[in-house]
């Protein structure tokens, strides 16, 4: 055999090596990356059968909801009204009325009035019961004391107050200070040690 | 007997190496998928236990029909019992 031949069988055996061992190494690493892609697999199927019922149920609950808020929303227009019902929704969700009433496209362009100022929400609350409401008890056979033209009227008249009706000229808070016009004298008193009594005899 | 040893030398600098050079990249490679995997695996069994509380959806179904069916009812003695505002302006 000459040198030249040996040369090249070593070349080849090198290369055989390297082959094999880059080779093997590959197919370690390949069959890491399948087992690693079977739990994938599992985990991934777990999440698919208990996700499948999901969006049916999902949907059945949002009719649901959908159906109670038609529900909602007609039976307050039909008995506050459009505008006091956008006026009420707008007080106790504030900003609320911008979004309007789904059912009621018109609710947009209303303008809310302000009833979240005037009533407090329990108020709110039993002023919607009408006429049958302790709120209404002053007049039980008067009109409904929910007056939608002039709300704020109406419950200022709720709690009559000398400040709610054309008040008179209060007076005035007391003026204080070196311009005031009442000068009051200082006490002596004023910054002095407290005075200690006997102590009681029993 | 010239043209062998060249091929010796062609084999030895220039084959060899760029089998070695190519093989190693497939390797370093597949050896960066495996950690990729397995992270894989591990939020793959994550997310099917955070969707074992998706059972209770339907529990929630049946709490939802019974709560809008108890507001439709209460609606519809409200409808009875109140004024609608159309009357009250009239």
């Amino acid at each position: 055999m000459t040198a030249a031949g040996a040369v090249l069988i070593l070349a080849v055996l090198l290369i055989v090596l390297a082959l094999v061992y880059f080779l093997v190494s590959t197919i370690v690493q390949l069959r890491r990356i399948t087992a690693g892609l079977d739990e994938v697999i599992a985990g991934v199927g777990e999440i698919v059968e208990k996700s499948a019922p999901v969006n049916d149920v999902v949907t059945a609950i949002n009719q649901q909801l959908d159906a109670g808020v038609d529900l909602l929303e007609g039976l307050l227009v039909k008995k506050a009204g459009l505008r006091d019902a956008v006026g009420l929704i707008d007080g106790v969700y504030p900003g609320a009325a911008a979004d309007g009433l789904r059912n009621f496209p018109e609710s947009t362009d209303v303008d809310a009035p302000r009833i979240g100022e005037v009533y407090t929400r329990g108020t709110l609350s039993l002023a919607r019961l009408g006429r049958e409401a302790p709120i209404a008890a002053v007049s039980p056979r008067g009109a409904v004391l929910r007056n939608i033209a002039g709300g704020s009227l109406a419950a200022r008249m709720l709690y009559p107050h000398v400040r709610h009706e054309s008040p008179e000229k209060l007076p005035g808070s007391p003026g204080i200070g070196a311009d005031a016009p009442d000068q009051y004298e200082q006490r002596d008193d004023i910054g002095a040690p407290r005075k200690r009594f006997p102590a009681s005899r029993s | 007997m010239t043209l062998l040893w060249i091929g010796n030398a062609v084999l030895l600098l220039v084959v060899l190496p760029l089998v070695v050079y190519l093989l190693r990249g497939v390797l370093e490679a597949a050896k960066s998928i495996v950690p990729s995997v397995n992270k894989i695996a591990t939020v793959a069994a994550a997310g099917s236990k955070d969707l074992d509380a998706a059972a209770l959806l339907l529990t929630t179904q049946d709490q939802v029909t019974r709560t809008v069916a108890g507001v439709a009812n209460y609606g519809g003695s409200l409808d009875v019992i109140l004024d609608d505002a159309e009357e009250e302006r009239g």
